[in-house]
């Protein structure tokens, strides 16, 4: 089933007074998890916050929801739920009262004593939200987004400063969310989080999006994949490269020590050890290098992604 | 790790029916403001120390008559600016700071709903303002005058004025900025605003100008009904207003929410 896409964003440009934040970007973003993946600074948040209906586009189009966010805000609200960067809450509110009164703003809430268990805010009593951990406070943002039963939910950096435990239990969430059918577009810059949780990445740079797709296309579409054995110098290479898919190449590095390169998959793995078979050498030391997004991000842009 | 039943998160979005959360924001905020040590110095305990302090003891000269009869008006007044200007300006200044407000603002209530909300908050925590200091005022030896209708303007018009200006302030200033200035303005027109130094122990001149500030309306037009049985304090009212008016007027040109 195609249904139409949860977010559309053409041309956006958004300026700060003569600094550009957002510099003619496109995203499209169909139903599932999309991640926004950049370095700080990149225009992720402004982005997202336009979306949001916070700030208004200098020039170019958002719809969210197939809604404007800005002039149809009162009728898209009920239907997103948002995870700001920080805060958002009373300092002086406890977390479970500021969640019951978020819940209290919709009209089919979750249960908000099963949402407290899940994220593990139970513990945090009669604690006000100034005192909470940052963990604690990032769990509050996050179940503040989902509590309302939204269509489509806007997470800014939800696992940001969290334990690993914690951010597992976040990864769990959204992939539950997902399985739901609820959208979720969020904003990271750790690539492992991309990895893992979307459907759909976006690499935003410099207010514009320099790479899209799925984590494996990324991954395929930057530099080829590569495949290293050594065995006895001196092998026909030749003769491996006639064995091997069309795209690929095969050379020896330095005596004894051999490159493949190409879509390295379980087919070409098995293809270049059952080449050693019949030539009867024993590879060893074979290894896969498989291209992270952070690979990709460093090819596209000659930059580390967590600058 | 807690299992959860696959459909809990599907989706059915939609509103609340607006006064259900109207009331529940008005509630909460209330909530805020009642748990909040420094916002109860500020609107109980300082208006409450003054009117004892000053009626029971002969610091300043009320003129001819008991000194409660002077003072209460005085403090009902007092009372109005600590709640409607500086505890709403220094509460809504740092919920701008810690992205309350924007928080607010993706969620289905309106704005307008939230300012409905926080103006539903000032009004209830007004009530038990006056409830407490008329209690003891009587308990002093207050006895009252005049129309009850023009006291109710005075208290309105005074919160709309108070208000628009602790709104102005919290949502164009910083939040420390916001905190420092609402409690410097909070003394200074304790002090020259006919709260409990009468106006005429200043010189003419100052008087005059002092006059028009809003505390001096209201402290004023409140003490000529309560105290003296005036009708209709016209010239006070129109005073404030004048406040409430360009107070509400700039917060709602100016007011930035983040």
């Amino acid at each position: 089933m195609r249904s139409e896409p949860v977010l559309q964003v053409q041309a956006l440009v958004k300026r700060y007074g003569t600094k550009t934040a957002v510099n003619g970007l496109d995203l499209v973003a169909d139903a599932g998890v999309t991640a926004v993946l950049g370095p700080n600074g990149a225009g992720k948040t402004t982005t997202v916050e336009t979306c949001e209906g916070y700030r208004k586009p200098d020039s170019g189009t958002v719809r969210v929801l197939g809604l404007d966010p800005v002039r149809e805000s009162a009728a898209l609200r009920p239907r997103i739920g948002v995870m700001l960067q920080s805060g958002g809450v009373y300092s002086g509110a406890r977390a479970d009262e500021m969640l019951r009164h978020v819940a209290k703003l919709h009209a089919h809430p979750l249960d908000v004593d099963a949402l407290i268990e899940r994220l593990g805010l139970g513990s945090c009593g009669r604690t006000t939200y100034r005192r909470l951990s940052g963990g604690q406070q990032q769990r509050l943002a996050l179940a503040m987004a989902v509590v309302g039963r939204p269509e489509l939910v806007f997470l800014d950096e939800p696992t940001a400063g969290l334990d690993p435990q914690a951010r597992r239990a976040t990864w769990d969430l959204i992939r539950d969310l997902r399985a739901d059918g609820v959208s979720v577009v969020l904003t990271t810059h750790h690539m492992d989080e991309a990895e893992q949780l979307a459907d759909d990445v976006a690499v935003i740079d410099a207010g514009k999006v320099i790479a899209h797709g799925s984590p494996e296309e990324l991954c395929r579409g930057g530099a080829e994949n590569t495949l290293r054995f050594t065995g006895r110098p001196g092998l026909d290479v030749g003769s491996l490269l006639k064995a091997l898919p069309a795209d690929s190449t095969a050379a020896e590095l330095t005596p004894g020590s051999y490159r493949v390169g190409g879509k390295v998959d379980p087919q070409l793995l098995a293809t270049v050890t059952s080449w050693c078979a019949q030539h009867g050498v024993m590879p060893e030391k074979i290894s896969v290098e498989r291209h992270t997004l952070e690979d990709v991000f460093l090819e596209l842009t000659g930059k580390e992604l967590r600058s | 790790m807690t299992t959860t039943v696959p459909g809990t998160y599907t989706p059915q979005p939609g509103a609340a029916p607006l006064p259900r959360m109207i009331a529940a924001q008005a509630a909460l905020e209330t909530k805020m403001l009642l748990r909040n040590g420094e916002q109860l110095l500020l609107t109980v305990v300082i208006p409450t120390l003054l009117l004892v302090l000053f009626s029971s003891v002969d610091i300043v000269d009320t003129g001819k008559g008991k000194s409660v009869d002077f003072l209460a008006p005085g403090i009902l007044a007092l009372a109005v600016m600590s709640t409607a200007f500086t505890g709403q300006a220094i509460a809504t200044g740092f919920e701008r700071r810690y992205g309350v407000l924007k928080r607010l603002a993706s969620s289905p209530l309106p704005r307008w709903g939230l300012m409905t909300a926080k103006t539903a908050s000032v009004l209830v925590t007004e009530v038990l303002q006056i409830v407490l200091l008329t209690a003891i005022a009587f308990a002093l030896g207050w006895s009252p005058h005049g129309n009850p209708l023009a006291v109710l303007l005075l208290l309105i018009l005074g919160t709309a004025a108070f208000s628009g200006l602790g709104l102005l302030m919290a949502g164009t200033l910083k939040a420390e900025a916001t905190l420092a200035a609402a409690n410097l303005v909070f003394l200074l027109l304790l002090v020259g605003g006919g709260v409990i130094v009468p106006m005429d122990k200043y010189p003419s001149g100052v008087q005059d100008v002092l006059g028009l500030l809003p505390i001096s309306a209201l402290s004023d037009g409140l003490r000529d009904v309560l105290q003296h049985g005036a009708g209709m304090p016209w010239g006070d009212l129109g005073i404030l207003g004048v406040w409430a008016v360009l107070g509400l007027g700039a917060a709602g040109a100016f007011f930035r929410w983040e």
